[in-house]
């Protein structure tokens, strides 16, 4: 199938309203991507017509409901590659996810003086967690360094992965820069060493082409809300003979097998790390999504998401005076873009851009480390999806050049 | 005029540019510190006090125009003024602001209404009150 951008569009109602009279330019998808109809509408009709609590009812509903929510698994795990569907867990959120490996998985297996290697680069979800485990078990962080153009330092990645680390936890691409890191060469430096994988894929997945097998993931995180689907739907990939050692780490419902006054056993997977009733009409919802994006194909969005970055980057370049954050390497790269102007605080500019109906992300992004590493309080950040088109870019231009007028007494020259 | 014009007038640009009373001070009798979590500003408030009356105030921070500009608006308008008043201006300025008030700043607080626009843009109310949430820690309410 082609790519039809103007179908694709048609299949998104938020994109043809309008923002302070003026159309809807989003560009804001790597916080959260916009919904095609087809999402919205399984939500709806699983309210209208399928709604019952799933694994308990014994009438039609309840089955019908179950039936979907556990199809929606399968389709989770044919998406990214898993072996079967049980190693998918649903959460809440990536962050969700995340915690949910630090506090079983990591709790009972990081100890006193191992270590855990993250990135510089890392959004505070796949950051803060570590940092609680570390205080709590006396353990320790270790970054691996950022280049200039905010790719990795590689350089000495022996050193920094040692036989002390036993978890090595990073993005698959930044949600700042867009980086996408070289995971093959970290991932065979983890393996010398024995130690786990975990890949944070909320901004990967959604625009990559991705097999948690052949890429040899220990740990998969992500969500739903940034790939089409509703929010509340966060994933867990993870081998399964890690997931078969994983205790719970939520007690309640459906994750128990028998429960006596004073004890229980639990659950197989995945049921032993789903506590409780789960988002039903998200999970049902997010398998709409991801049979949209099959639809379109993965490798398509990745295209077209190239060719805006490619037309945004020149754009923003002939502009002249913005500070761009990230490398040129494209084949290094995502569709979201970081900038700034020299002397005028992000924040001022999504402000007048968004009096333009323009919707750009504005501030630290949740990685305040990476601004530390830049000196900077922020950035401007305008991220692409498969809807978005080169109009957006040279609307997003008009805007800049708005900023421009506006505060082109205070810019440095 | 547009928002966006109405809102970046000159005298807010102008405090941005050249903040007023910015700086650490080495001995001070009030110091607080605020910050807006979600999206990084910071403000630092020094006051040196002489009986009831600010005797210098200073501040230092970072952000956006709006929160730096409002900081430097503070330190300038209660220089030399006494803690009631800076009491005074505060439940003023944020009436103006949180709870949609008229603002009826006398002539020598003019410089504050400049910022009323931020009302239309609650985003941005959080980067307005920074400082005056501050300078509330600070005295006490």
């Amino acid at each position: 199938m082609s790519f039809d951008l103007e179908k694709i569009r048609r299949d998104f109602p938020i994109l043809s309203t309008q923002m302070n009279g003026k159309p809807l330019v989003f560009l804001d998808s790597a916080a959260s991507s916009q919904k095609p109809k087809s999402v919205i509408d399984t939500i709806r009709k699983y309210y209208e017509a399928e709604n019952a609590n799933i694994h308990r009812g014994v009438y039609y509903l309840s089955q019908k409901a179950t039936e979907k929510y556990e199809m929606a698994r399968i389709k989770t795990s044919r998406f990214i590659g898993a072996a079967c569907a049980k190693v998918v867990i649903f959460t809440r959120n990536t962050t969700e996810s995340i915690n949910l490996v630090a506090q079983s998985w990591g709790r009972t297996n990081i100890h006193e003086g191992d270590e855990i290697v993250l990135t510089e680069l890392e959004h505070h979800s796949n950051l803060v967690p570590w940092q609680m485990l570390a205080q709590e078990k006396q353990a320790v962080l270790k970054f691996i360094p950022l280049n200039q153009d905010s790719t990795l330092d590689l350089t000495n990645l022996d050193e920094i992965i040692t036989e002390r680390v036993k978890l090595v936890a990073l993005a698959q691409m930044s949600n700042v820069t867009g980086t996408i890191h070289d995971l093959s060469a970290i991932i065979r430096r983890a393996r010398e060493v024995g130690a786990k994988v975990l890949i944070d894929g909320a901004q990967g997945i959604c625009h990559l082409p991705t097999n948690v097998q052949k890429e040899d993931f220990d740990f998969y995180a992500f969500s739903a809300h940034k790939m089409l689907g509703p929010t509340g739907v966060g994933i867990l990939y993870a081998k399964e003979e890690i997931l078969d050692t994983m205790p719970p780490w939520m007690g309640g419902g459906d994750m128990i097998s028998k429960v006596w006054k004073d004890k229980s056993t639990y659950a197989d997977l995945p049921a032993r790390l789903e506590a409780g009733t789960p988002n039903i009409s998200g999970v049902i919802g997010f398998g709409a999504a991801l049979e949209y994006l099959e639809s379109v194909g993965m490798q398509e969005i990745r295209n077209h998401e190239l060719e805006l970055l490619q037309y945004a980057l020149d754009r923003l370049e002939d502009f002249g005076g913005l500070e761009l954050y990230g490398t040129n390497d494209l084949s290094k790269r995502g569709g979201v873009i970081s900038f700034n102007f020299p002397g005028v605080h992000p924040h001022d500019v999504g402000s007048i851009l968004d009096e333009e109906g323009i919707a750009i992300r504005v501030g630290h992004h949740c990685a305040q480390p990476f601004m530390d590493f830049k000196g900077i309080a922020g950035t401007c950040r305008a991220s692409f999806y498969l809807y978005n088109t080169k109009e957006d870019v040279d609307s997003l231009l008009v805007g800049l050049k708005k900023v421009k007028e506006i505060f082109g007494r205070v810019l440095k020259r | 005029m547009s928002l966006s014009d109405s809102l970046y007038q000159e005298v807010l640009l102008d405090h941005y540019q050249n903040p007023r009373h910015h700086g650490k001070m080495e001995q001070f009798h009030l110091h607080q510190e605020g910050v807006n979590p979600l999206c990084g500003d910071e403000v630092e408030l020094y006051l040196k006090l002489n009986g009831d009356i600010i005797s210098e105030i200073s501040f230092v921070g970072k952000g956006c125009s709006i929160s730096q500009a409002s900081a430097s608006m503070l330190t300038d308008s209660l220089y030399g003024k006494t803690i009631s008043e800076a009491k005074s201006l505060l439940h003023q300025f944020k009436g103006m602001l949180l709870e949609d008030k008229v603002p009826n700043f006398s002539e020598e607080y003019e410089d504050l209404e400049s910022l009323e626009a931020v009302k239309k843009i609650p985003a941005r109310i959080k980067c307005a009150t920074l400082a005056w949430n501050t300078l509330e820690k600070a005295i006490g309410k």
